[in-house]
């Protein structure tokens, strides 16, 4: 290899609660070549400057979701990340935004976490079969429907984006909302009108402005602000249609 | 996360303004150069097209009467709505007083708007 070892200036903001009364910024100066992303980076300085550097990471090809981070300030997946994109000036990474810090790069979910139970994230069938009547059957047009909003990985990066978010964390959020419509498209499922409970509530779906900076970050190409601007129509249907429809409008 | 499912009284908020965005953005940029630009200089239409008597008889028709009435009030509702939700963006937490500016002037405005163009038309 005839490439010159360069090396990167990181900014890393720490917090290790022992020790820290609030997060600060440590640089750590890396060496790095051009096939570098960002964790590969931060597992540099874990393993040759700083061992109690915390983050989370998982695949590093972007399907897990684990190491969502504050990349210059825009919510990014370190491992889709590349320091060459940031050489020579350098780069800060930060823990996500919106989110309260466990430890440096790590942050507390839990709120994600409940927000997703609460949606009931799995297919709810319209009735009950039998294994001799066989699986669900769905044609390509009805998988085609909410195929998109299926590549979700819950890496929170869109809640990092999302200004509401940031203001107000009851708002449900983009990510749930994408998901919780996944389910509700799809032609197998048959919870609706549960989950439209989430929906309609005081800290559902009309707390979103309809900035769409979720569906820019969102490292998957779904589109979470079309799932909550659909849902807002939904909504709105559900509100008027339940006085003549007695069941309400969820299949 | 609070598990508060109460239900939010924003769909009806959310179709007005919906309803007006709409017809500002189709109708708003026409109006404003018909009304402010084109009518006032004399281009395309005379002077004449705005008079008070034609004023009049337009809004002592039912059309002319519902249009001055929808323009009026659908516009006001999602100017309220946008400042409520914007209000919230740039952090200040618009509580119930500001509920009641930014919906209540929509209100009153299409009370007051259709009281004074019901009488035209009987």
């Amino acid at each position: 290899m005839s490439e010159i070892e360069k090396i990167i200036p990181i900014e890393v903001l720490r917090y290790r609660p022992e020790q820290d009364t609030e997060p600060v910024l440590q640089t750590f100066q890396v060496p790095f070549t051009d096939d570098m992303s960002v964790l590969q980076g931060l597992q540099y300085i874990k393993d040759y400057l700083d061992g109690s550097l915390s983050f989370r990471w998982s695949c590093r090809m972007a399907i897990c979701g684990s190491c969502g981070m504050m990349v210059n300030g825009i919510p990014s997946l370190s491992c889709k990340t590349f320091l060459r994109d940031y050489y020579p000036v350098g780069l800060r990474i930060e823990a996500l935004a919106h989110f309260p810090i466990e430890r440096d790069l790590v942050i507390v979910m839990d709120d994600f976490i409940e927000k997703l139970e609460s949606i009931k994230p799995y297919i709810i069938p319209k009735k009950p079969r039998t294994l001799i009547e066989g699986e669900y059957l769905q044609t390509p047009t009805e998988r085609d429907a909410y195929e998109q909003f299926s590549s979700c990985i819950n890496c929170m990066l869109c809640y990092a984006a999302c200004p509401q978010y940031g203001l107000n964390s009851k708002f449900i959020g983009p990510g749930i909302m994408a998901l919780l419509h996944r389910y509700n498209i799809d032609s197998r499922d048959g919870g609706k009108a549960q989950r439209m409970e989430m929906v309609n509530a005081e800290d559902g779906v009309f707390d979103c402005t309809a900035v769409g900076y979720c569906s820019k970050v969102c490292p998957k190409h779904v589109d979470p602000g079309n799932a909550v601007n659909l849902n807002k129509m939904e909504s709105a249907k559900d509100y008027f249609l339940r006085f003549v429809m007695p069941k309400g409008t969820g299949k | 996360m609070s598990a508060n499912l109460k239900r939010s009284n924003q769909p009806i908020f959310w179709l007005l303004f919906g309803a007006g965005g709409m017809l500002s953005a189709l109708l708003g940029p026409m109006l404003v150069f018909i009304t402010g630009i084109a009518i006032p200089l004399g281009l395309i239409f005379s002077p004449e097209t705005m008079s008070y008597s034609h004023m009049h008889a337009f809004a002592h028709h039912w059309i002319g009467a519902g249009f001055i009435w929808v323009i009026v009030s659908l516009f006001l509702w999602h100017a309220g709505h946008r400042i409520f939700h914007s209000l919230h963006d740039v952090g200040i937490h618009a509580g119930t007083l500001a509920r009641i500016i930014c919906y209540g002037i929509p209100l009153l405005a299409t009370v007051l708007a259709a009281r004074s163009l019901i009488p035209s038309l009987i």
